[in-house]
């Protein structure tokens, strides 16, 4: 049943991200271009999208656990910190040279080629990255 | 009245937010789940996937499949992505490791995150957004590369 809800909650998000535009990469640059022909459309889908998650959290709020059993994720620990900014950064920053964040890199794979592709390879590298970063650190604190 | 000047592109807009909404509601709803894509992708390579599979796998198949399918059935599309191998590269590295660095991304924190207020979420979407936009100004402008 948590596979059913997962994959008709996939096909549902990648269907919005194709809708709204956003596997557009010159649509996402486009928002980012304040200088230039600045192109809202960002902000319109950023607002849809909270509208139903806004609602969603209340309800879960009241429930603590979620409708197939398993506990509503805890709001986590509210630290600010180097981390956060400097990864935030980073992200920016590349998510701005192509106009692909994680979601629609995935949801245009079907049809955005060898660089679509590329680019999604690349990001899955930079995660094994921060994980094997990370492995050693844990490492080497214990 | 007005509608017809409301451009059409943010209709589309603000329907596939919708849908992108209602998509995290039901994973958080049913499942306890955030939907954050980076998040979910990042359970390929971390060794979690004999706990999670069932989730992550549907989850992303679905993800990839039904936007192909939708095109497919549409008659086909053509890609704005960029063809600069460099710039490919560069981003696609960043966006990985500065997510997981971030622990979220657009969806994890732009759509779930400050949708519950929390300030992490709203502290990380305001500066990917400003990296993005200065990035974006930077390499448009002053390298002149995009």
């Amino acid at each position: 049943m948590k596979a059913l809800v997962s994959a008709l909650a996939g096909a549902l998000f990648g269907l919005g991200l194709l809708v709204s535009g956003m596997t557009d990469t010159t649509k996402v640059q486009g928002w980012l271009d304040i200088t230039g022909a600045w192109d809202p459309t960002l902000a319109f889908v950023l607002g849809g999208a909270i509208l139903p998650m806004l609602l969603a959290w209340r309800i879960a709020a009241r429930r603590r656990v979620a409708v197939l059993g398993d506990a509503i994720p805890k709001m986590p620990e509210q630290i600010v910190d180097a981390r956060l900014i400097g990864g935030s950064a980073m992200f920016g920053t590349g998510w701005a040279l192509v106009g692909f964040c994680p979601g629609p890199a995935l949801a245009s794979l079907g049809w955005s080629g060898l660089p679509g592709a590329s680019f999604v390879a690349a990001m899955l590298a930079g995660m094994v990255g921060y994980q094997v970063l990370q492995r050693r650190r844990m490492t080497a604190l214990a | 009245m007005a509608f017809g000047l409301i451009p059409t592109d943010w209709i589309w807009g603000l329907a596939g937010g919708l849908m992108i909404g209602a998509a995290a509601a039901l994973l958080l709803l049913f499942n306890g789940r955030i939907l954050g894509a980076s998040g979910i992708l990042a359970r390929l390579t971390d060794g979690s996937l004999t706990r999670n599979g069932s989730e992550t796998l549907p989850f992303l198949a679905a993800l990839i499949g039904a936007p192909a399918l939708a095109v497919a059935l549409s008659g086909g599309a053509t890609t704005q992505v960029t063809g600069n191998y460099a710039l490919l590269i560069t981003g696609g590295l960043l966006v990985g490791f500065g997510a997981l660095m971030a622990n979220g991304c657009t969806s994890g924190h732009g759509v779930c995150g400050m949708s519950r207020f929390s300030l992490r979420s709203i502290v990380s979407t305001v500066i990917y957004l400003g990296f993005g936009m200065a990035a974006y100004f930077v390499a448009a402008y002053g390298i002149g590369v995009l």
